[in-house]
């Protein structure tokens, strides 16, 4: 801790951080095509194309299908067919989603913030809420609030988070008529300004609750776990013989060091989520990226799903770096060579 | 099976079904003489979201939905599936069928502000319907021309009569489309696929991409009054018990189709805010089907399709799996299809196990040591939850006379490939529109030159009977409707003595709407119409 102390010449500290970054870079690289390869093989693996789909639900001649699969390049071998993607790849052009009648680009702008937004509530709200059940359950550790907090904890833990969106639904939805429970706006209302934003809040409650549950129970439990186990070391107890006020023991000296675990499982959530709220998005109607998925899945829409994928990975390896640079602001012995 | 039931959640159901759903179905209180009431948004809640905003180029479900809002056919149907006007005025058939003229209406306006004219008439039926609509290649197939001699005028030149045209000409299935917007570049490449011009009630007023579409009044609309609503919302949702929420708590005020779970149209349509209708489901009318596959040593006997025929209750699995909301099958068209339909002089294999024992003994496969005479899969369509149920009914069923049948699930794309690309099955359910005519969705199951590897509901049983062809091809051309009904009398008790498709249940639909929502079914087709009269009494 003494030598991390001693300050050292500015390039000398950025050349780590460049060297860092860029074997981040590579292995980013790396990472992304092996989720392309591996996507690609196994829509290779599923039975039927897009055309037999699209043939299931409407009808169509052999010579339709024929003209179909030629269009959209289904005749070719799998292994062209994958060289043309990567091919377009390189030049940042994801291809055509034919079930969207639209550029694979245009759909995932179009869902990408739908789920940016639910992402991003739901881990302001769970990490809010489950580090101050964690803290408070710490602090009075063996006592009743601890217990029920802990049982709390469990019942959000064990529940799925669809069957929670489907009771609040039906409570909150159906019974109170307090919340609207489908989609992320009121349709066709032309709502502006501040009456849009309490509009989309109204819609965002219910689904990020759901979304919430199960994450707030893991971060109660971590943090309360973390807060008993930095509370017995030496500097808290060092701080609390210097004077200082409680308050600012629990909450700045014990819990920066208790955050470390949550960092790291925040940054889990929001790469679980991009691609996997797919039950909450099918239950309230939010076609975000996991549904996208979903559904790219049954159609056989290959590009749509190789591209919602490609997105998500680009998102995972961005959030994963973001964790580690938080990790050096939160823990000083943390560096990053 | 049948005797005996547990007081189960199902069996007190099919008791609801048979004391109060069915009546207060068959006498939905229907308005029709009330003043409509101006303004409103209507909206609707369906699944799946649509790939294109016209229904000229595909016969998928979200498009036809869609079709008639902002587009119009040359007429409509009332109730009964007579023609009514509509951008025609009128229309001559000559005798012997081979010229059918329009007289267009004066003054109708595209949504860009072009005229309508017999231009449009002809090149959407030459260029769109019969290249591009799964169904319209066999309506038009054999119109060789229209001529337009006129503006108003358009005649379409066929080579042999086509009974079936005049039922095929309403919005939603053969919408007519703007030449000045189509002509020249590639018809499924164009932008106007997701960005309407049409002549229809609605004009397109926001889309957002798999979430909602918000269409306006079209204050131009060539019949006068109409629509009467501002605002038409159709909104996609993916869960169907979301759905019916979202009725119940007032965000949607209309499913089309029956898309919620039975179970919810029961308890919702006991409610007195909601009224539930089978009535515009005519054009639409759906049998649920078993396909045997002909080509296999075992199911190529008959004695041993007539069996299954036998043992498997359809009674049953329409008041159980299907809660009631269809008819029992008789044969291969639903009653829907009015005189060309008969149960007259049809087999009608009775549920009889004993029966069904007998005639696999008869056939050659006696039960083996272990009480099983052999072993097959079945391939259950995979779409809604029915066609699942009803199979592990069947699996269950065939037990009982030692056939041991094994369930085999796949998705879409796994079950076309299965059952009509590679055709390596041994049983398969499915659920096949069977139109407003025969020609356009039974033929395709049962004529022996739909025997097309690869296409997706066609002859999937592999069957193929002359008799059966001859009748089918001559029902195609003849115009005569006496003659045309005993061809297809004949045809129906042909196919139920060779039972290569096994007709399980004529499914019905409903739409279940918010009681303010008036006049949503004025005429043949519902929902899926135009929805031009509709008005909200709020």
């Amino acid at each position: 801790m003494a030598d991390a102390a001693v300050p050292r010449p500015a390039a000398d500290r950025l050349r780590p951080a460049l060297r860092f970054l860029g074997r981040r870079l590579l292995q980013a690289l790396i990472v992304m095509l092996l989720v392309v390869l591996l996507n690609f093989s196994v829509l290779q693996l599923a039975p039927g194309d897009m055309i037999s789909v699209l043939s299931g639900s409407s009808d169509m001649t052999a010579e339709q299908m024929v003209s179909l699969r030629a269009q959209y390049g289904l005749d070719q071998p799998w292994l062209a067919r994958l060289g043309i993607y990567l091919f377009n790849l390189a030049q940042f052009d994801l291809g055509y989603s034919f079930r969207n009648a639209a550029p694979v680009a245009t759909v995932i702008a179009e869902r990408f913030p739908t789920t940016l937004i639910l992402v991003v509530a739901s881990v302001i709200v769970s990490l809010t809420v489950g580090t101050l059940m964690g803290v408070v359950a710490a602090r009075r550790a063996g006592s009743l609030a601890d217990l029920v907090l802990l049982a709390v904890a469990l019942v959000f833990y064990a529940t799925p988070s669809f069957v929670i969106a489907i009771v609040l639904i039906l409570t909150f939805g159906v019974t109170l008529g307090w919340l609207p429970i489908g989609g992320l706006v009121t349709v066709g209302a032309g709502l502006t300004g501040w009456a849009w934003l309490a509009d989309l809040v109204a819609h965002l409650i219910l689904p990020v609750i759901a979304l919430c549950t199960f994450y707030v129970a893991i971060y109660a439990r971590l943090a309360r776990a973390s807060m008993l186990e930095v509370s017995s070391l030496d500097y808290v107890r060092t701080a609390r013989a210097k004077g200082v006020p409680e308050w600012r023991v629990v909450y700045v000296h014990a819990l920066r060091n208790a955050l470390l675990p949550l960092v790291t499982m925040a940054g889990l959530q929001v790469s679980s989520l991009i691609g996997g709220a797919i039950l909450v998005e099918t239950v309230f109607g939010l076609p975000g990226m996991g549904r996208t998925a979903y559904d790219a899945i049954f159609e056989r829409d290959t590009n749509l799903l190789l591209g919602v994928m490609f997105v998500s990975a680009l998102c995972v390896v961005l959030v994963s770096l973001v964790v580690d640079l938080l990790y050096v602001l939160l823990d000083p012995r943390v560096s990053l060579e | 099976m049948t005797k005996n039931l547990p007081l189960t959640r199902r069996n007190l159901l099919k008791g609801v079904v048979a004391a109060s759903a069915l009546p207060m179905i068959l006498n939905a209180p229907y308005a029709q003489a009330q003043a409509a009431k101006r303004g409103g948004t209507l909206t609707i809640v369906s699944w799946p979201a649509p790939t294109y905003l016209n229904s000229g180029i595909t016969t998928s479900g979200p498009e036809t939905l869609l079709g008639g809002k902002m587009f119009d056919g040359l007429v409509d149907y009332d109730i009964g599936y007579v023609p009514a006007p509509a951008l025609a005025e009128s229309w001559d058939i000559s005798e012997d069928g081979l010229t059918i003229t329009f007289h267009l209406r004066a003054g109708v306006k595209w949504h860009d502000g072009e005229p309508f004219t017999s231009e449009d008439v002809a090149f959407t039926i030459m260029e769109i319907l019969k290249v591009h609509h799964g169904r319209g290649r066999s309506t038009f197939a054999n119109v060789t021309e229209v001529r337009t001699p006129d503006e108003l005028t358009a005649t379409l030149v066929l080579s042999a009569p086509a009974p079936a045209l005049m039922k095929a000409l309403n919005a939603s299935e053969s919408p007519m489309m703007p030449a000045h917007i189509y002509a020249g570049a590639d018809i499924m490449e164009n932008p106007a696929n997701t960005a309407p011009i049409g002549t229809g009630a609605y004009r397109l007023a926001e889309y957002n991409r798999g979430e909602s579409i918000v269409m306006e009044a079209n204050p131009d609309y060539w019949d006068e009054g109409k629509p009467h609503i501002d605002k038409l919302v159709v909104r996609y949702v993916a869960d169907g018990s979301t759905r019916a929420a979202m009725l119940e708590t007032g965000e949607a005020d209309l499913i089309a189709s029956s898309l919620i779970p039975p179970i919810e149209i029961l308890r919702l349509g006991a409610m007195p805010e909601f009224e539930v209708t089978q009535r515009g489901y005519e054009v639409s009318s759906s049998m649920h089907l078993m396909d045997f596959n002909l080509r296999h040593e075992i199911l190529g006997n008959k004695l041993v399709r007539q069996a299954f025929a036998h043992f498997i209750d359809r009674d049953w699995i329409t008041q159980n799996i299907w809660f009631g909301f269809g008819q029992t099958a008789t044969g291969p068209m639903p009653p829907a299809q009015g005189d060309l339909y008969t149960a007259e002089g049809v087999p009608a294999y009775p549920y009889d196990l004993e029966r069904a024992e007998a005639l696999l003994d008869e056939a050659g496969y006696p039960r083996g040591d272990n009480g099983i005479r052999f072993s097959l899969f079945i391939d259950p369509l995979p779409y809604g939850e029915e066609p699942l149920r009803a199979s592990e009914y069947i699996k269950q069923q065939a037990a009982e006379v030692g056939i041991e049948l094994a369930i085999r699930t796949a998705d879409m794309g796994g079950f076309v490939k299965r059952i009509y690309g590679d055709q390596d099955f041994d049983i398969s359910t499915f659920t096949g529109s069977a139109g407003i005519d025969p020609t356009i969705g039974v033929h395709r199951f049962y004529w022996s030159k739909n025997i097309r590897p690869g296409v997706s509901f066609s002859n999937g049983s592999g069957y193929s009977n002359p008799e059966v062809d001859a009748l089918l091809e001559q029902a195609t051309v003849e115009i005569d409707p006496e003659k045309r009904a005993e061809l297809y009398h004949t045809f129906q008790r042909l196919v139920m003595e060779d039972v290569p498709t096994l007709p399980l249940t004529a499914t019905e639909r409903v739409t279940i709407a918010r009681i303010a929502v008036k006049d949503h079914t004025p005429r043949a087709i519902g929902p899926f119409g135009t929805l031009a009269d509709v008005w909200l009494d709020r």
